[in-house]
């Protein structure tokens, strides 16, 4: 129950520093595909960043990859390759371009940038001008990603 | 490209991990409807295409149990409509007093063949869709009101209509007067839109035949359109998947029936050319 509590605090105090110290996706600097810095402001939470991944409105990286770490979910594509693994083959660093904006390292992937809120066209109202994942839910992408190792 | 077509390993991944799910396609499964009439569910592609050898229908990527309801039309629920638009065949509707069938007396068999190359080009030099011309001769020889484009009624009555053609080869005409039409269906095609930024050609050109999440993308041929849906349990037009498609990708549709989607659907009929015509298909 504690830690429960301790996780949900720290989930909503991480959103409120989020938002200042945050960069903006127009601002994220990118080398090589990589973005060093967190684009939060603060470090990633994992087990959020579980949640996050599997969910079909925020991440649903699951849409497109499979990923032996979510045996308690069916129903994992086949579009990208599998993430098992995933920190072995990648940096942070690496691994925060690729979900920021996939497209700096692969150029013309089908995998959406998941922190840019320009560029594309046609966007429903609801979407408009903003990134499909906020900030604090990239990072803690990121650091789920970082649990994946073989 | 963009493409990652993990065709072996992880579709061995994957299958491992949705073992006795829905994923249990049968692509290799030969279409043969009321044990008699035979399918090319596959064909060469046609010249045009740059990227695509084989042309496939979407039935082969259904699960079994969703291909069979497409092989007997007493199992196929889109008879349900072809019933429906017979009844609307033989309704006098509108000031001229007449129903379809006052004026074509030997009934629907008379359209055999025309679903094959729709949509075309009209008198006019413009593009018109198969609902379009169910719509003219509502209005024009009826004097009835128009059907709204994707509405029970017309898909039912254009699902009719095909069923006329169902066996013969696809064969739109892309040249001539059709070609700027098919040039920006193509380019719409390859367009990314929406806030994921995919086009069309990145899930049904680029990964057809893999799983995204639950469904296993096929090529997003029309073949077999209008189409009988179990997600929604009615006909289905192309111009509404196109817009469900768009959507799921939240991009704002274009407008069914308007010149952005009959421009696509030009081009996707002629990505289709040397399939069968399947109307009515079923899918999930
Ligand atoms: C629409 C499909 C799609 C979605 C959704 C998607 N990806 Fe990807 N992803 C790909 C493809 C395809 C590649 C391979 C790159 C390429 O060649 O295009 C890839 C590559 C990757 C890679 C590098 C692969 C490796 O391990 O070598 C990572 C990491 C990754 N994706 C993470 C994610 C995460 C995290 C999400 C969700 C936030 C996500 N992806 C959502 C399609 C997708
Ligand atoms: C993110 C991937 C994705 C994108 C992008 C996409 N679709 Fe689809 N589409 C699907 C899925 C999934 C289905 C259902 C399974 C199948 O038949 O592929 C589908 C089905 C279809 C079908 C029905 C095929 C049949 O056999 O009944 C058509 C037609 C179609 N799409 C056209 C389009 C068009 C036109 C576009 C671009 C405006 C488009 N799609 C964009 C994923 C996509
Ligand atoms: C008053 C007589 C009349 C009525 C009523 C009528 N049609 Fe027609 N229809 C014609 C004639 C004549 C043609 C051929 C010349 C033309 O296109 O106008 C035609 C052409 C068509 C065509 C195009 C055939 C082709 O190969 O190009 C279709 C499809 C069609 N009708 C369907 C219908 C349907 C469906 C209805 C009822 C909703 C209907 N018609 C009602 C007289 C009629």
């Amino acid at each position: 129950m504690k830690i429960i509590i301790a996780t949900a605090v720290a989930t909503v105090l991480g959103a409120t520093v989020a938002m200042a110290g945050a960069t903006k996706p127009q601002d994220v600097a990118f080398e090589d595909g990589a973005v060093a810095v967190s684009v939060s402001g603060t470090a990633g939470d994992a087990a959020v960043g579980r949640e996050v991944f599997a969910n079909r409105r925020l991440g649903n990286c699951l849409a497109c990859h499979v990923n032996s770490d979510m045996p308690e979910l069916s129903f994992h594509g086949e579009v990208g390759p599998p993430l098992d693994g995933a920190a072995d083959r990648w940096s942070e660093a690496e691994l925060r371009g690729l979900v920021a904006n996939s497209k700096q390292t692969f150029e013309d992937t089908i995998m959406p940038g998941f922190y840019i809120d320009t560029g594309y066209f046609r966007p429903l109202d609801d979407f408009a001008g903003i990134p499909i994942l906020n900030a604090q839910q990239v990072e803690d992408v990121v650091a789920y990603l970082l649990t994946l190792k073989e | 490209m963009g493409m990652y077509l993990l065709k072996t390993t992880a579709f061995a991944a994957g299958l491992a991990l949705m073992a006795g799910s829905v994923a249990q396609a049968d692509e290799g499964a030969t279409l043969v409807i009321n044990e008699e009439l035979t399918i090319a569910t596959t064909a060469k592609a046609p010249a045009h295409l740059e990227n695509i050898d084989e042309i496939t229908s979407g039935w082969i990527y259904r699960t079994k149990e969703t291909q069979a309801l497409q092989m007997d039309d007493f199992d196929n629920p889109a008879f349900v409509f072809v019933d429906i638009a017979l009844d609307l065949w033989n309704e006098v509707d509108g000031t001229e007093g007449k129903s379809c069938a006052s004026c074509h007396t030997d009934g629907p068999e008379e359209f055999a063949g025309l679903t094959a190359t729709m949509p075309r080009i009209d008198k006019d030099g413009n593009l018109e869709t198969l609902t379009e011309v169910v719509n003219r001769e509502r209005v024009e020889k009826m004097g009835a009101k128009p059907w709204k484009y994707s509405k029970t009624n017309m898909a039912s009555m254009t699902a009719l209509i095909g069923l006329q053609s169902r066996g013969m080869p696809v064969n739109v005409a892309i040249d001539g007067a059709a070609a700027p039409f098919w040039e920006r269906g193509k380019e719409l095609y390859y367009t990314r839109v929406g806030q994921l930024d995919i086009s069309c050609s990145n899930c049904h050109e680029d990964n057809y035949g893999v799983m995204i999440r639950a469904d296993h993308l096929s090529q997003g041929q029309i073949n077999g359109f209008p189409t009988y849906r179990l997600k929604n349990a009615k006909m289905n037009t192309t111009h509404g998947r196109f817009k469900g498609c768009m959507k799921n990708i939240r991009a704002v549709p274009y407008k069914e029936g308007g010149e952005e989607f009959k421009a696509i659907e030009l081009y996707l009929a002629s990505r289709g050319n040397g399939l069968t015509v399947e109307t009515p298909s079923v899918r999930n």
